[in-house]
């Protein structure tokens, strides 16, 4: 078992005041266009690139450009370094630089701080001209300090202003300078860093750059009386630092799709724009269709002609989508539809997290539309997964979900460089003549499978319908046709879930709790598991891929705890909630499925904040089930 | 033979020979005497003069009457929703330049449901046909009104007359931007249909075809009024439009001398409620297509799309 607590405890601080930990939670919180999050990404990728494990997120403002120093403003990044693999946010920050006194209430508001973070904040704000700025400042440094956090007034564009005109401009790069100090890092590795970041700048840019990075560093070591080391260990292997949404369009063009076809959502459309600017020489394009409808349609039409394609929506996308997502069943077009879930229903919450859309994708179309369902649990696999999806909805002749969330679309972490290999990539049309006496839906009595004629194949004409029709594709609304094709549109499931195998158990076996979790949230839980076996619990977790059809052996697996809990980031009523019975209480969205599924009785914890799941949280719930 | 040699030679012979029955599947189930009989044996017509290899040839519907043509066609189909033809065929002929793609619609799949995929299909100006089947009401669902059915037309939905005046599909297409290619034609003069059928096919282009239809299940007295009030047809006529045979410049008394590169003077007898134009409104070689972009960069090897990717994943190795 791979453990996510490091055997590393914290040593006492030294007498320069270093520290060693296992893990650190950084955040950088400004107001947009103050440029944290390139401090942040640029640190991120150094802390991968020296071999520390990597989790960040970004902090976005759901406006584009919201009056500055407003809680609505706040835009920034939260790093989470380890000297392991880091595999989700994690709880509260230990330290955070802030650009103004504004910025940390937004992230205050979501619980993102605790009694001992370390808010170093810029501390101009305080001789500010504006009277009411300079109360404000010194309002907000008495409530930093009645809260517990431990503040540092930094003066920041003081110390810029030697070296650039504009503090605004350049301030990141001090900031940077400041953490490298903070954290030990070789500036070497900075510098190459800023040189990366700024490749299409100007010289006098980087330089500028590079002289405001030693400057942070400089005064850092002066003034500040900590330090923090979190070792690492240099990976032997090439490794990328992406986003779930940048490996989702890598994955696609390593799976050979050339057409990705959409209409801007948030939070999937960043899909789009990394393959709109790869696409070009990769042989593919993106297709902005007109509305969701006419995304998948346009999709579905160049899968009918041979291109399989692929579609990039968000949960009210998948709404409108409904409709053609049960003419792809019905008819057999092979397809890709990432969901990059947000919290609903209708607007709901467009850039936070939520896991809200597992029934409706399942059940959300007319008549009996089976689906097969999978979804991704890291960065790494929502690359892989895309080209796995490729190989379904080809050999199944079927529509393929992807299900990810704002939490990996967002959410950067290193992992080994893909090997790309040609078999991934689609094989070039089949145009050679069709095979005289086969039907166009000539299904396999047991497995449900049929080959399809594309255009160009000579023989091959049919019309393809969503109408009922029978193996010949002709329309027919026969009792024994209806039930015979809708048979074989449902076997494909079975046949598809006998290849897939047990999912593994994280921890023990057996024990007294078992947790069930799906998609991103696999990080939380299997560290509260870890944690909770810390303290001696009998814990474990398992993790699912495949949502529809399941990989077999649940119930036998669910059958080895006394107690078994989803959990998931979407709504349940809490079963002491007023009115709330045993008979009319709501579950979980994969509680409600595997409940049906197993006969057990799965509990589920779950909620809507539209945030990562703290494992503290999971933490504290496995401890009242379990008395721990 | 008489000096020419083989390269010299041009007349290709085809492997295979399609006669119009090569293009014939089943047996129309649409009601006798309605219109749509015979826009299906025009386009078999013209698909046996252009040769249209069978498998080669995409016949996109929505929903709707018209919408069940491509079941009786026998080359590729895709009978799919209602409403979204349009942007089906698109991904059809996106990366496949090498298929004939048309599309059959009715007017309340194109001009009501799918109003806003036929805007953008008309601005996209993709190499497709499309024929719009109009009949000014619904059929399949049994008589609700249209959005093309006259004001007053009693309906199950509109039992007193409906309320509101219609939509003119010609004036629409013709209003968005980058159009290329508008025409109307008539169900009941065949030589004219299958003459605006062709040039629609042959230019390249989204080209748009309204052709007014016969139903004589639910608008009989209108159809009828419709074939019998020729005072006011005015044929088109231009050397660079549509050029139609004797018998109907002798049934069509009315003629109207119109150059299809003139949007403006499209536009203007578009909007004549009065007055039906059969002809070509407009014409513009020179539109730009999306088609064209679609295909663009086709045909890479796994070898090339890897180094492709390989080159961007660059930026993201630490």
């Amino acid at each position: 078992m791979e453990n996510h607590i490091d055997t590393l405890t914290a040593a006492p601080a030294s007498k320069t005041g270093k520290t060693t930990l296992p893990r650190h939670i950084v955040e950088i919180v400004a107001d947009s266009g103050e440029g944290a999050q390139k401090a942040g990404t640029s640190f991120a990728s150094m802390s991968a690139k020296i071999g520390n494990g990597v989790w960040t997120v970004e902090i976005i403002p759901s406006d584009i450009e919201p009056p500055p120093r407003t809680l609505q403003s706040t835009s920034g990044i939260r790093i989470r370094i380890g000297s392991k693999e880091v595999t989700n946010a994690g709880d509260e920050a230990d330290l955070v630089v802030a650009f103004n006194e504004v910025a940390p209430y937004s992230r205050i508001e979501q619980h993102a701080f605790k009694p001992g973070t370390k808010i170093l904040i810029e501390s101009a704000w305080g001789q500010h001209d504006d009277p009411g700025i300079r109360e404000s400042y010194a309002k907000a440094i008495a409530d930093f300090k009645k809260r517990d956090y431990i503040v540092y007034e930094i003066p920041m564009a003081e110390e810029c202003l030697k070296f650039v005109p504009d503090p605004k401009r350049g301030k990141n790069m001090w900031v940077l300078g400041m953490l490298c100090y903070i954290y030990l890092r070789d500036l070497s590795i900075a510098e190459d860093q800023i040189r990366l970041t700024f490749r299409k700048k100007s010289q006098a840019v980087i330089d500028s750059n590079l002289s405001l990075l030693h400057a942070g560093h400089a005064w850092a070591a002066e003034n500040l009386d900590f330090q923090y080391e979190i070792p690492s260990m240099p990976s032997e292997k090439e490794l990328v630092v992406m986003n779930g949404n940048e490996a989702f369009a890598f994955g696609a063009m390593a799976a050979g799709v050339e057409v990705c076809s959409m209409y801007p959502i948030t939070p999937a459309t960043s899909v789009s724009h990394m393959l709109a600017e790869a696409f070009e020489k990769a042989g593919g394009l993106v297709h902005q269709a007109e509305d969701e409808i006419a995304a998948i349609g346009f999709a579905i039409g160049s899968s009918y002609s041979g291109k399989t394609a692929m579609t990039v929506t968000s949960g009210p996308g998948i709404a409108l989508k409904t409709e053609f997502i049960g003419l792809a069943v019905m008819a057999e077009v092979p397809l890709l539809i990432i969901n990059v879930q947000r919290g609903g229903p209708s607007t709901g919450m467009p850039t936070k997290i939520e896991q809200g859309d597992l029934l409706a994708v399942l059940y959300g179309a007319a008549g009996d539309a089976p689906k097969i369902v999978i979804a991704p649990s890291t960065i790494e696999e929502c690359f892989q997964f895309v080209i796995v999806a490729r190989q379904i909805a080809e050999a199944f002749r079927t529509p393929v979900f992807l299900l990810s969330d704002s939490n990996l679309a967002t959410g950067v972490q290193p992992f080994p460089k893909p090997k790309l290999k040609a078999e991934w990539m689609s094989a070039p049309i089949d145009q050679s003549p069709w095979k005289e006496g086969v039907t166009p839906f000539a299904w396999d009595e047991e497995t449900g499978l049929s080959k399809r004629p594309i255009p160009g194949q000579k023989g091959g004409e049919y019309t393809l319908t969503g109408l009922t029709h029978n193996s010949k594709g002709q329309v027919s609304y026969l009792p024994e046709v209806n039930q015979k094709s809708t048979e074989m549109r449902s076997r494909k499931l079975a046949a598809f879930s006998r290849t897939l195998k047990p999912p593994k158990i994280y921890g023990d076996e057996e024990g007294d709790l078992l947790l069930v979790g799906w998609g991103s949230t696999r990080g939380s839980i299997e560290e509260a598991v870890d944690r909770a076996r810390e303290l001696g619990g009998k814990v474990s977790s398992v993790h699912l891929r495949f949502l529809s059809p399941f990989e077999p052996g649940l119930k036998d697996i669910f059958k080895r705890f006394k107690k078994v809990m989803t959990v998931e980031i979407n709504y349940s009523d809490d079963p002491n909630a007023p009115l709330i019975t045993e008979e009319n209480r709501r579950y979980s969205q994969l509680a409600w499925i595997l409940r049906a599924r197993t006969l057990v009785d799965i509990d589920c914890f779950s909620n809507v904040h539209g945030q990562p799941l703290k494992p503290r949280y999971i933490l504290e719930r496995i401890k009242t089930e379990i008395n721990l | 033979m008489f000096g020419l040699n083989n390269d010299y030679c041009a007349i290709d012979i085809p492997e295979t020979y399609h006669p119009q029955s090569d293009y014939t599947k089943g047996i129309a189930r649409w009601c006798p005497g309605c219109g749509d009989h015979t826009v299906l044996h025009a386009v078999q017509r013209l698909c046996a003069e252009k040769q249209l290899p069978p498998e080669k040839t995409v016949f996109v519907s929505g929903i709707g009457c018209s919408s069940r043509f491509p079941h009786y066609m026998d080359t590729y189909g895709f009978h799919g929703l209602h409403g979204r033809a349009f942007p089906v065929a698109e991904g059809v002929k996106f990366r496949r330049p090498d298929l004939h793609v048309f599309v059959v619609t009715g007017d309340g799949d194109c001009c009501s449901i799918g109003a806003g995929h036929w805007l953008h299909a008309i601005r996209y100006n993709m190499n497709i046909t499309v024929l719009l089947f109009d009949n000014a009401i619904y059929g399949m669902t049994k008589k609700q009104t249209s959005p093309t059915s006259p004001m007053g037309t009693i309906s199950n939905t509109h039992p007193e007359g409906s309320v509101l005046p219609p939509v003119n599909p010609i004036q629409t297409t013709l209003g968005v931007s980058n159009v290329s290619f508008v025409a109307q034609t008539v169900d009941w003069v065949p030589s004219h249909l299958y003459a605006t059928i062709k040039a629609a096919y042959e230019h390249q282009g989204f080209s748009f075809v309204k052709i007014s239809m016969r139903c004589p299940k639910f608008m009989a007295d209108f159809s009828k009024k419709k074939v019998s009030e020729r005072d006011t047809v005015q044929l088109l006529m231009h050397e660079n439009g549509i050029q139609p045979d004797e018998a109907t410049e002798r049934m069509f008394t009315h003629h109207v001398q119109h150059d299809p590169t003139n949007i403006n003077a499209a536009r203007t007898l578009a909007e004549d409620p009065s007055l039906t134009y059969l002809g070509l409104f407009y014409q513009n070689k020179q539109a730009l297509r999306y088609d064209l972009y679609g295909a663009h960069n086709l045909g890479y090897t796994p070898e090339q799309k890897m180094a492709a990717i390989e080159r961007k994943l660059e930026a993201f190795t630490v």
